[in-house]
């Protein structure tokens, strides 16, 4: 079937940014594991996609890496340094939906976020409207979010993290509540923006076209207790356009990550079954490349 | 086109009602189905209320009670807001304190009058703390709601940007439950109007609701009407203006 894929040399691994160490997490006093000693480095200027069943844990290893939770064992490093709690200039948040203050407009928020950062108050205006023009918004900078489209929403939760100007920007689900036409352009968008920018990007998502049309990595991870089940690289250059999405190469990085995925669900959805004693997940059916 | 038909209609009903009822008591009282000291004429109803407002007889009560309701909402307010917020923010202090405050809010504190007189006298003292404290439960309990009902997801959002406390009850949590808090203050002032008339008709040397018993013990039932219409017209406007300012405070997109 499909061929181990080309090794790209990313500019990835050479200068590591993001570094996961034996992280592991559990909660209610460790009878609900969540994440089963993962490691994973990740290199400067990435795209990595994380993606698994719905409920694993990989937003719970999102926000490790983001600081917002508190790994049971293990360490993550961001520059070298250990991650204990938010380091807002470092790694900005991209969260679903919603998280735009209904009661301020579209540049206060991004004023707002700016100010929570720390930046100072002469600086934040003219930040925040950099950050909308970036992202098209210029013309809608003083209206409020019900006034927007749920796309213009996402565009402005991305420009607001842009503007915080970090050099990680963390991605939890940013396009699930939209619909599929919206989110697919929203990701071509993406695509054309972060080809210029330096940022190293990690994003759980569940859908499988967008892992793939967005990553430089896609980060395979099993049900939970999520550990890391495989990783497939895409050699594809950014911006990314249609013609990447409908070419064969795409197809079979899809299916290949649907095929790794199928019994990660099953076990899922289907509760019992195939829940094999001693089965070690820690080792991919098909490791194309584990990141030790 | 058929809201605005709907709205139309349901007024020329809530006028039609009014009037009919105002049309049974003018049957009532000039074909004396009830006794005039119960239930007076209407048009001597009218023409006392229109000396009581034209000699000024009234405003020196109207004044009392105002300053009682005025004073009695700002301690109300500065303590319902201190404590709903207190509460609010802390997880252990809601735990503790939430169901209590309900608890209390639940009792008639009306029963507890008496006591209110003994510690503070006749005066509008007692009117004060007794209309403070029918004031501070809806503030506090609406504030605590507004707090508890403010978005996660914002709370997340501003943790990850590493937010200081302050920043987060300035930006998140203060314009988050402000619509919540809002309707608290409207519903803690018409109860604390409400307490302070009552307090006054039970135990009152001055003010609107003293006047009501007193003429009502004299039996000069259609002056003692003339107040009553006065306080009810006070109610309706007050409602009137409270509803006007909580109104521009519903979260933006839902303004009807």
């Amino acid at each position: 079937m499909l061929m181990n894929p080309t090794v790209r040399k990313a500019p990835a691994l050479a200068d590591v940014v993001i570094s996961v160490k034996n992280v592991s997490h559990a909660y209610a006093q460790g009878a609900v594991k969540t994440l089963n000693d993962v490691s994973l480095d990740i290199g400067r200027g990435e795209m990595v996609c994380l993606i698994g069943p719905s409920g694993c844990g990989k937003s719970t290893l999102l926000n490790i890496i983001g600081g917002l939770v508190a790994p049971s064992t293990g360490e993550v490093l961001v520059d070298g340094k250990a991650i204990n709690g938010p380091s807002p200039k470092s790694i900005g948040f991209v969260f679903q939906e919603n998280t735009l203050f209904p009661w301020s407009t579209i540049v206060e928020n991004v004023v707002t976020a700016l100010e929570f950062q720390g930046v100072p108050k002469a600086e934040r205006l003219g930040r925040a409207q950099a950050a909308l023009d970036n992202v098209g918004l210029a013309d809608f900078r003083n209206s409020y979010p019900h006034q927007l489209s749920g796309g213009m929403k996402q565009r402005a939760s991305l420009a607001r993290a842009l503007a915080l100007e970090t050099d990680v920007i963390l991605m939890d689900e940013p396009f699930a509540a939209l619909d599929e036409q919206t989110r697919t352009y929203l990701g071509e968008e993406l695509s054309y923006l972060l080809a210029d920018t330096k940022k190293t990007i990690v994003m759980v998502t569940h859908s499988l076209g967008e892992a793939v049309f967005l990553s430089d990595r896609v980060v395979v991870m099993t049900a939970r207790p999520a550990a890391i089940k495989s990783i497939i690289e895409v050699d594809y250059p950014h911006p990314r356009d249609p013609d990447f999405m409908m070419s064969p190469h795409f197809s079979e990085l899809r299916n290949e990550i649907y095929a790794l995925l199928r019994d990660e669900i099953r076990q899922t959805v289907g509760g019992l079954v195939g829940r094999a004693a001693g089965r070690d997940r820690s080792k991919g059916d098909r490791p194309v490349r584990v990141v030790e | 086109m058929t809201g605005i038909r709907l709205g139309l209609s349901s007024r020329l009903i809530q006028l039609t009602t009014v009037l009919a009822l105002l049309f049974l008591w003018y049957l009532a009282t000039t074909n004396r189905w009830v006794n005039p000291v119960i239930l007076p004429r209407l048009d001597l109803v009218w023409r006392d209320l229109v000396a009581l407002v034209g000699t000024g007889a009234v405003y020196q009560h109207l004044a009392v009670t105002a300053f009682e309701l005025a004073v009695a909402f700002a301690i109300a307010a500065v303590l319902g807001l201190a404590v709903g917020f207190w509460v609010g923010t802390s997880r252990y202090a809601s735990l503790a304190f939430e169901p209590l405050i309900a608890g209390i809010y639940a009792v008639p504190l009306i029963i507890f009058l008496p006591l209110f007189i003994l510690f503070f006298g006749l005066g509008v003292q007692s009117k004060i703390a007794f209309g403070a404290s029918y004031a501070f439960f809806p503030i506090a309990l609406n504030t605590i709601g507004g707090i508890s009902q403010v978005d996660q997801r914002y709370l997340t959002l501003a943790r990850s940007m590493k937010a200081s406390q302050w920043l987060i009850f300035r930006r998140v949590l203060l314009p988050g439950a402000l619509p919540v808090i809002v309707t608290g203050l409207r519903v803690g002032c018409i109860t604390g109007f409400l307490s302070i008339i009552g307090g006054e008709m039970l135990a009152g040397l001055q003010g609107l609701g003293s006047q009501i018993s007193r003429l009502s013990e004299a039996m000069n039932s259609s002056q003692m009407f003339a107040y009553i219409v006065f306080v009810i017209a006070l109610a309706l406007v007050l409602n009137f203006v409270l509803s006007a300012i909580e109104n521009r405070f519903k979260p933006v997109g839902e303004v009807a």
